[in-house]
């Protein structure tokens, strides 16, 4: 408290001197309340609270209906790891669909900026196109691709004779794995070219011109001098494809809804239905607190080793 | 930029295109389809329609109640963006403008909150919305959206204020202008492009947002769209005809959106993220 209001003072007191220190003081304390309190206000109680109030739940038997909130110590968390191969099945699919969906992204975002990043005459038109599916909700396009893959397949099957299109796309393990990546890369790929490009046009021409001189061929270019020059792009895409992959929900339940036979069941689903399904909140909670605490260790890692090489190049 | 365009431009501008009609095919499965009787949908997904049937919007205009459901999504989107700008900027500029201990602890808490997944909050915030009567309302849930916009929108706002310079609002302060007034009549101007950011990228967000609505509001009156599109699709699985339609709809109002936006939604999105 005593450090911000060092600065109002000289303003304040260079004009009403007749004003004790203490008026003064409590008046900044006031008006740093009235700009940060609303927001900070509603921070708390909407997330910092009912967090905290998970944790206290994720050692409890809560039910949701009944009053009785019973300690249970680490029950849950032992359940958790016991018997609940479904909670498993859920993380190792969604680390598969996180590693699987975060290189698809990147690798057409980046290739898609690469692309609009040369003197094409559609350049405007063709990023507003990749751009166009990243504004529609996860929820919409699920439904949207599960009307493709079902119908839209089998109609291009029919056309082209091509054995890809008439597998039963979402009814089987893998291919729904794989149809999930594909409507996420679909999804996401507009969003981290935009990133990518914004990042390209800040490299030096000059620098390029020269090295072309020099006889650098555009392989060369790519790898020793764009894309050391824009990894904090990279951090930045990374970063956001890790955790929208690994809380992905919305486009889940509606593409696959987590079939067949839970294959394609996420984290986030699988602790929705304990929660809110099953109503076991306790077990429920328990589980999202597990979830937190990989989110925060992948996505730091993430960042640190990104960061590092950034520092390194 | 290579200002020539030479005959490997030519071929990059080839591939683009088919690159971006490769994009675009599943828009066209759908808004075909969605004109169509249910037995040619069954018949060739991919074929352009015989007849034009809008019949299919008609039905699902009024099963879905859309106009509904649209004005919830609207006011919900509108609402959520107005509170979150003004309390985000200003705690923002206060915690710029006034450096030490204090502001310093509170802009990492508000930060480190952005790795939280909403999955941890939900179970809990439903048991407390509900003792604060936040559920089932469409004010309780802009409040949410409150508490969940704010450290974005924080931390994008305090990035930019830290480029805007003091003086102005110095020179203002000694002329006598109180602090709300020196906020409102000469900083908030100033902040117009981080601004347009803020209100794309949370628009984007809450307008789409699926889990939050589903778990806050249950009267079917409250529905927003994806409530609504998700509750049709409950109801009438496998039945594209009308099912296509519905999607139609509910993508419609938020491509307009960017197709009306997009030059600034492209560049807020960068800078956004690159903040």
């Amino acid at each position: 408290m005593e450090t911000k209001i060092q600065i109002e003072e000289p303003v304040i007191q260079s004009e009403v001197k007749t004003v004790s220190r203490k008026k003064v003081k409590l008046k900044g304390i006031l008006t740093y309340g009235a700009f940060v309190g609303p927001a900070l206000l509603f921070f708390l109680v909407i997330q910092i609270i009912p967090f905290s109030m998970g944790i206290y739940y994720s050692f409890t038997s809560w039910n949701g209906v009944s009053s009785v909130v019973e300690w249970v110590g680490l029950e849950n968390y032992i359940k958790i790891f016991k018997n609940d191969p479904k909670f498993f099945d859920s993380f190792i699919f969604t680390t598969k669909f996180m590693f699987a969906s975060v290189i698809i992204s990147n690798l057409i975002g980046f290739g898609l900026a690469l692309l609009l990043n040369a003197a094409l005459k559609s350049r405007n038109l063709l990023r507003t196109v990749f751009f166009i599916p990243n504004v529609i909700g996860g929820l919409l396009l699920g439904f949207i691709w599960q009307f493709i893959f079902v119908k839209g397949f089998a109609a291009i099957g029919n056309l082209t004779d091509l054995s890809i299109f008439k597998l039963p796309w979402l009814g089987d393990e893998t291919t729904a794995f794989w149809g999930i990546v594909i409507v996420f890369a679909w999804q996401i790929s507009g969003y981290m070219m935009v990133i990518y490009i914004a990042a390209l046009q800040g490299v030096d021409q000059n620098l390029l011109e020269a090295a072309r001189i020099d006889g650098a061929s555009n392989w060369t270019l790519l790898t020793k001098i764009i894309i050391p020059l824009i990894l904090p792009a990279f951090t930045i895409c990374f970063f956001l494809t890790i955790s929208m992959a690994f809380k992905i929900f919305d486009l889940n339940i509606s593409l696959t809804g987590g079939g067949p036979f839970n294959s394609t069941q996420s984290v986030a689903i699988n602790i929705y239905q304990e929660a809110f399904q099953n109503n076991r909140y306790g077990l429920g909670t328990a589980k999202s607190i597990l979830f937190f605490l990989v989110v925060a260790i992948f996505t730091t890692v993430q960042v640190m080793m990104t960061k590092k090489r950034e520092v390194e190049a | 930029m290579n200002p020539k365009y030479t005959k490997y431009t030519f071929l990059l501008e080839m591939i683009g295109i088919v690159l971006g009609v490769i994009f675009l095919i599943p828009f066209y499965f759908v808004l075909v389809n969605s004109v169509k009787g249910f037995a040619d949908i069954l018949i060739d997904a991919a074929a352009w329609p015989k007849e034009f049937l809008f019949s299919n919007y008609v039905k699902v205009w009024d099963i879905i109640n859309f106009p509904r459901a649209f004005w919830n999504s609207l006011i919900i989107t509108v609402i959520s963006n107005i509170g979150l700008v003004v309390i985000s900027s200003m705690a923002a500029w206060k915690m710029v403008r006034t450096p030490g201990k204090l502001s310093k602890i509170l802009f990492v808490f508000f930060v480190s909150a952005m790795v939280i997944p909403f999955q941890t909050v939900m179970i809990p915030l439903m048991k407390l919305g509900g003792a604060l009567n936040l559920t089932n309302s469409i004010p309780g849930l802009i409040i949410m959206y409150f508490g969940f916009g704010v450290p974005l929108s924080l931390f994008l706002y305090h990035g930019f204020i830290k480029t805007v310079p003091i003086e102005i609002e110095e020179s203002a302060r000694i002329d006598g202008c109180s602090q709300f007034g020196v906020f409102w009549r000469i900083v908030f101007p100033l902040l117009k492009p981080i601004t347009v950011t803020v209100v794309i990228l949370n628009t984007l967000w809450i307008w789409n947002d699926y889990l939050l609505p589903l778990l806050v509001l249950q009267d079917a009156e409250l529905r927003t769209i994806p409530l609504a599109t998700s509750s049709f699709f409950a109801q009438y699985t496998k039945q594209w005809d009308m099912g296509l339609a519905a999607l139609v709809m509910g993508i419609t109002p938020v491509i307009i959106f960017f197709l009306f936006l997009q030059k600034h939604i492209i560049k807020g999105i960068a800078s956004g993220s690159i903040k």
